[in-house]
């Protein structure tokens, strides 16, 4: 009797145990399935609409929203890695443990959780507002680099950390001062690791839309033949307007009674940049994989 | 011979005093980018609260009247003032929004951050991670021009509802597949990071699989979870264009999930650009984008606590 109720309750565990698995799979590879063709129907859409002129530098094509992205990516990299490496240095060797440094993580994390229209509102209150600028790419890259400086910062902390102690005790012990140490010996050991960081944020900054908003403007006028840095048309200038290609969609969707070839330039722009982001993820992979091999043979 | 030791000798001093200004000038310049990110971070806070306490300082409207009134009627002039500020239909599509999305998604990030790390964890590092990744890398305006083309469309044949397609439902679903990728890649992290004695000793009585999740690995990892729910939370209260894209953007409260409404940034993305700098309506603006930054902060915070409360219960 009481041995045929325990076999009752094994056999439905049993049964329950064999459901929820096959119903584990089930959501899991719907999501797969699902991802694969999101991003493939995004570039397979892209690139059916595709005509000549979309490659052009003119109001028909994307190319001078693509160099702007490019150029504004570049930029706001310039400023954010410097900075982002120079305090996660301070993170993982100046600063001592306590409640300083409790509240400068705390810090870091609210700048990261913070909306990018938040911090696009704050570009443009300081960077257009105050400094009675127009838009402009400069601004637009400062808002972005004030997105990525987050992860910049926490990716060297923990590379910088991660580190075996023998490779700043060997340093120190033949002399070497803690900067000298710091400089020749453990920023070179996680120079990949930082590299795969800066990847991963450059990846995010070319899908930046919302902080571009009111930074780095929805318009773009770029004379190709004008090399003078100091004119508001030529490409090189980071002070004129530039318009980058996800913004680029979201101004193409209220523009297709303007614009008959709105629909196909938002498409191929949202492919191009799927795709960019593809190109980078693996390049981030392949540079993390090369440090796990790397450090597979020395450690 | 004598003189030469001594040159020597004077530029050794010379150089170690070299070293140590060395040392030093880049102590002050690593230290000074630490506080950088401090004072970056507390100004941003500085300029948020003095342009979004405008409205209840420069304006005289009541905070009461801000959140809790529907009358959204602001100058839009820097000379007069005395028109509506109530946020509360913003206010309410970014919730019901956000809480639509959040209750989509959860069982379904929970599912496979469980397949990803318990069932098949081989496939979960190979197929999973980097798949995630791109996921996650997918910027947030292809996701809403994906639901302004396909699903606002798809949503106006399947219920033919009288405002088409733009809707609280599309823009919970833009927010559903935008938050999956961090929900499930912390609740994974979460779940590997439960010791895996639990797992054995649960076995080792006898429990299946299932049961062991349910009853032993869930429950432990309940906190990392939570964490995952709220950074999902905070990035789906945080999303403008997407939203903007599929929410229809009308002043209205939602009469059922397939009515539009609008959002706080959806109104900040498309109104503080024509707004005269200064104006109730743009002041009204920027009141609305510091009620974001205190949502953030305050998620960021309810993140401390649990993770706090845990340390306490391990140690």
């Amino acid at each position: 009797m009481h041995n045929s109720a325990m076999k009752k309750r094994i056999a439905k565990a049993k049964a329950v145990d064999s459901v929820m698995t096959k119903l584990f799979y089930l959501i899991g590879s719907f999501f797969l399935v699902f991802l694969l063709v999101l991003a493939g129907y995004i570039i397979v859409k892209g690139i059916l609409g595709f005509y000549p002129e979309l490659l052009t530098f003119s109001s028909k094509g994307i190319g001078n929203q693509f160099f702007n992205t490019i150029y504004l990516v570049f930029l706001s990299l310039v400023i954010s890695v410097p900075l982002g490496v120079a305090a996660g240095i301070y993170m993982a060797e100046y600063s001592r443990d306590g409640k300083f440094l409790t509240f400068l993580r705390i810090c870091i994390e609210s700048l990261s959780s913070l909306p990018s229209i938040v911090v696009g509102l704050f570009g443009y209150l300081v960077f257009i507002l105050l400094t009675g600028a127009k838009w402009n790419l400069m601004a637009g890259a400062l808002a972005v680099s004030i997105l990525s400086l987050p992860l910049i910062t926490t990716t060297t902390e923990d590379a910088i950390r991660s580190l075996p102690k023998g490779f700043k005790e060997g340093s120190m012990a033949l002399g070497a001062t803690k900067w000298r140490t710091i400089s020749k010996v453990l920023l070179p050991a996680c120079l990949p690791r930082i590299a795969t960081g800066v990847i991963l944020a450059a990846g995010r900054g070319f899908g930046e839309a919302a902080a571009l908003l009111y930074t780095a403007g929805q318009s773009t006028i770029i004379n190709w033949s004008n090399w003078d840095v100091t004119s508001s048309t030529c490409p090189l200038n980071p002070f004129r307007p530039g318009e980058t290609l996800s913004l680029h969609i979201w101004a193409m969707r209220t523009e297709g009674s303007l614009n008959p070839n709105a629909p196909a330039i938002a498409n191929f722009s949202a492919a191009v940049l799927v795709i960019m982001v593809l190109a980078f993820s693996l390049l981030a992979r392949i540079t993390a994989r090369r440090i796990s091999k790397k450090s597979g043979g020395q450690i | 011979m004598a003189s030469q030791k001594i040159n020597t000798l004077s530029s050794s001093k010379n150089s170690t005093f070299q070293k140590i200004k060395n040392e030093y000038f880049w102590r002050t310049i690593i230290i000074a980018c630490g506080l950088f990110i401090i004072l970056l971070t507390l100004g941003i806070g500085f300029f948020l609260v003095v342009k979004g306490t405008g409205t209840f300082i420069r304006m005289h409207h009541t905070v009461w009247e801000f959140l809790f009134s529907s009358d959204w009627s602001p100058f839009d002039s820097t000379t007069e003032s005395g028109g509506g500020v109530g946020a509360a239909i913003y206010i309410f599509g970014s919730i019901s929004t956000c809480t639509l999305a959040l209750l989509f998604v959860t069982p379904f990030s929970l599912a496979s951050a469980v397949l990803m790390t318990e069932i098949t964890p081989n496939a979960g590092v190979k197929l999973f991670q980097p798949a995630i990744e791109i996921f996650v890398g997918i910027p947030s305006v292809v996701y809403g021009w994906i639901g302004l083309t396909v699903l606002v469309p798809f949503i106006k044949q399947l219920f033919h509802p009288k405002m088409g397609g733009y809707s609280v439902l599309a823009a919970s679903i833009v927010l559903a597949v935008m938050i999956f990728p961090t929900i499930t890649t912390v609740s994974a992290d979460a779940i590997r990071s439960v010791s895996s004695e639990y797992r054995k000793a649960a076995y080792g009585m006898g429990s299946t699989r299932w049961q062991v999740l349910y009853k032993v690995v869930i429950p432990a990892a309940a906190p990392g979870i939570l964490t995952g729910v709220i950074l999902g939370l905070a990035r789906a209260f945080g999303e403008a264009l997407a939203v903007a894209m599929v929410i229809g953007k009308t002043r209205a409260f939602p009469a059922d999930i397939l009515s539009p409404t609008n959002n706080l940034t959806a109104a900040i993305a498309s109104d503080m650009g024509n707004s005269a700098n200064g104006g109730e309506q743009n002041l009204a603006l920027w009141t609305m984008a510091l009620l974001l930054f205190i949502i953030s902060v305050f998620f960021i915070f309810l993140i401390h606590i649990i993770s706090g409360k845990e340390k306490k219960k391990h140690a």
